[in-house]
């Protein structure tokens, strides 16, 4: 979109701002409005610093507001599985396998189904008219409320599983995957919530990023006698995988962080189990449910410290996506 | 010469046709496999919540639970979204379209602005739950739960939604009109102001996105704003809101709460459908007039 925008020395206002010494006086302007003028930039500027401050100040003021925590439990925290608020005991372990587990279960349906979606819409299987409303349809599915996906999670999803997650059970009970008495809430309710969530993320990252492979790579495999599938695994999928990697990041940075509909199908135990059957609990739920209700200054350290793990891990997962991403020169 | 051997081509042998046909196949299911949540989620929320569209609904307080035949409704929260939102909006609003000129005006590829867009780009990441932290421990440690911390949160997740969308609005007027505003002998400033107007439209449906995400966001009210039954009682005491409402009495024991919630959820849901498709409609208007 921003190619019609010409190289930098054409604009005259840069320029100007620059006080280089071409065209430094395009705009002759008296010492008054000059001034006036060096302000409004200065102005601009200083909110443009101000976002930037926003992100350290929010970093600044969780790693303090954690301090209580990180200095009573260390570590340890990481590794500890109790949470005991009477006895201000606190360990983050089963919080952080919950995160984990759901968040891999979403990727690993989103991906495939994420992919096969950027590659229908950026192929020409289908003529345009048809191609571009279905990635707008598959990107609306992001703008719905968290929390009213989460309302059709318990009341549609949840009971559409349970019979699925029942079958599993009472068949493949020795596989530890399938080992527990499946309740309809859950680890596997709270992947595929997450999966539906994350998908537009990766399938608009991948389409961007397979529409801006060069046609000539696939000319080139075209013409030496590949078909369409093989000139796709062959040569586009390869030539996009940091994009498509970078897409994979972006939608786990998005599922690590995801609160409410995961709060509402998950369960909220704090167990650790193989089974995907299992009830569990994630960070962002615990910390939905009990900073409303913390007194404690060790309990709202505890909860501030995994809050701080949470906004580390999302800040480097977006960092080094958003990276892999721009490689291929796309996400500007 | 034979007219049987000019064969010029011949088909592909079966193993390289059948993963080509094979591989269509998943890719066309696996498309209909993402379209299907949307469809379901849409179905639902229209078959469980329209019924009870009424217009009491939108004006009424929440009935006593278990009372029949009383006006039941979710005008406070209603009330307390609008409040809150609109806040956020007059915070992030000025903040975030300031950051975006200068980005698109004065900083373009220069170092600093390189890294104000990527810090903006990181800060639209950050877990809304993680930003309702964040105004938790700025307000409501400081000073108590509060419509504020609520209004706080949602400029905070407003805001790079804002700058970013407002920069995309900017760099698609052509730089001409840049040009023959500032050999009229234009300032900076009124050079801007002719950019603005023309990036009007595009500016405000980035605002509107922005407004109609802020309305949906839960995780950051739930621990700042919380939610009250009766109407907001102003800026310095916790609110309700339509999307802790939802949350609320999703697990409610009664049908009525349930109901509610749903019915909310069609508001809501309206609300970001229809900024959403009229976004793209002007967005897709912009590029085709170019």
């Amino acid at each position: 979109m921003s190619s019609a925008e010409p190289p930098q020395s054409v604009s005259a206002f840069s320029a100007s701002q620059s006080t280089g010494d071409r065209g430094a006086d395009i705009m002759a302007t008296d010492g008054m409005t000059s001034w006036f003028n060096q302000g409004f930039v200065w102005l601009t500027r200083g909110f443009a610093l101000l976002t930037v401050l926003l992100l350290l100040w929010m970093g600044w003021v969780i790693f303090k507001q954690a301090q209580p925590a990180i200095k009573e439990f260390g570590f340890g925290f990481l590794t500890s599985q109790e949470w005991d608020i009477a006895n201000v005991k606190f360990g983050a372990l089963p919080y952080i396998f919950g995160t984990v587990l759901t968040s891999t279960i979403a990727l690993v349906l989103a991906l495939p189904i994420g992919l096969a979606v950027a590659v229908v819409t950026s192929e020409n299987f289908l003529p345009p008219w048809v191609r571009s409303p279905i990635a707008f349809l598959v990107e609306l599915i992001a703008a719905i409320p968290s929390v009213i996906v989460g309302l059709w999670g318990i009341y549609l999803l949840v009971p559409f599983l349970q019979p699925i997650q029942l079958w599993f059970y009472t068949h493949f009970k020795q596989i530890p995957l399938f080992s527990t008495q499946p309740f309809g809430s859950g680890m596997l309710a709270a992947g595929v919530i997450l999966a539906i969530m994350i998908l537009p993320t990766i399938a608009a990252i991948s389409r961007e990023v397979l529409l801006a492979i060069p046609s000539d790579l696939r000319a080139a495999s075209m013409s030496l006698g590949a078909t369409r599938w093989e000139t796709i695994f062959g040569v586009i999928l390869p030539a996009s995988v940091s994009g498509i990697l970078g897409a994979a990041m972006l939608g786990l940075g998005r599922a690590l962080g995801e609160t409410m509909a995961v709060t509402m199908v998950i369960g909220n135990s704090a167990q650790i189990s193989p089974s995907l059957f299992n009830v569990g609990y994630t960070i962002p739920a615990l910390l939905a449910n009990e900073f409303g209700e913390a007194l404690d200054e060790l309990h709202i350290g505890a909860l501030m410290y995994l809050a701080l793990i949470l906004f580390v891990l999302t800040l480097a997962i977006n960092v080094v996506a958003i990276l892999m991403v721009r490689v291929l020169g796309y996400g500007k | 010469m034979e007219n049987e051997a000019l064969e010029l081509t011949e088909p592909l042998p079966v193993g390289r046709r059948s993963l080509s046909n094979g591989m269509t196949a998943i890719a066309f299911l696996f498309t209909a496999i993402a379209l299907l949540p949307l469809l379901a989620i849409l179905l639902k929320i229209l078959w469980e919540g329209v019924p009870h569209l009424k217009w009491e609904v939108l004006t009424s307080l929440p009935a006593p639970v278990g009372l029949e035949g009383v006006p039941n409704g979710f005008a406070n929260a209603i009330q307390g979204t609008v409040i809150m939102v609109s806040i956020a909006t007059l915070i992030s609003i000025p903040i975030g379209v300031l950051t975006a000129i200068y980005l698109s005006e004065f900083g373009k590829d220069r170092p600093i602005a390189q890294a104000v867009r990527f810090m903006t780009t990181i800060l639209s990441g950050v877990p809304s739950i993680v930003v309702g932290v964040f105004a938790y421990a700025v307000i409501v440690l400081n000073f108590k739960f509060s419509a504020l911390a609520g209004s706080f949160a949602l400029a905070v997740i407003m805001l790079p939604i804002v700058v970013l969308t407002t920069e995309e609005a900017l760099k698609l007027v052509p730089m001409q009109q840049r040009l023959a505003s500032a050999a009229l002998g234009a300032s900076a400033l009124q050079t801007t102001r002719t950019v603005l107007s023309t990036a009007l439209p595009g500016i405000t449906t980035g605002i509107l996105l922005a407004v109609a995400r802020a309305a949906g966001e839960t995780a950051p009210l739930i621990f700042t704003a919380l939610f009250t039954q009766g109407w907001s009682q102003g800026l310095l005491q916790p609110s309700p809101s339509l999307s802790v409402m939802i949350y609320n009495y999703a697990n409610s024991a009664y049908v009525q709460q349930n109901q509610l919630a749903w019915t909310a959820s069609v508001i809501l849901v309206g609300m970001v459908l229809l900024t959403n498709l009229l976004s793209r409609l002007l967005t897709r208007k912009r590029l085709t007039n170019r």
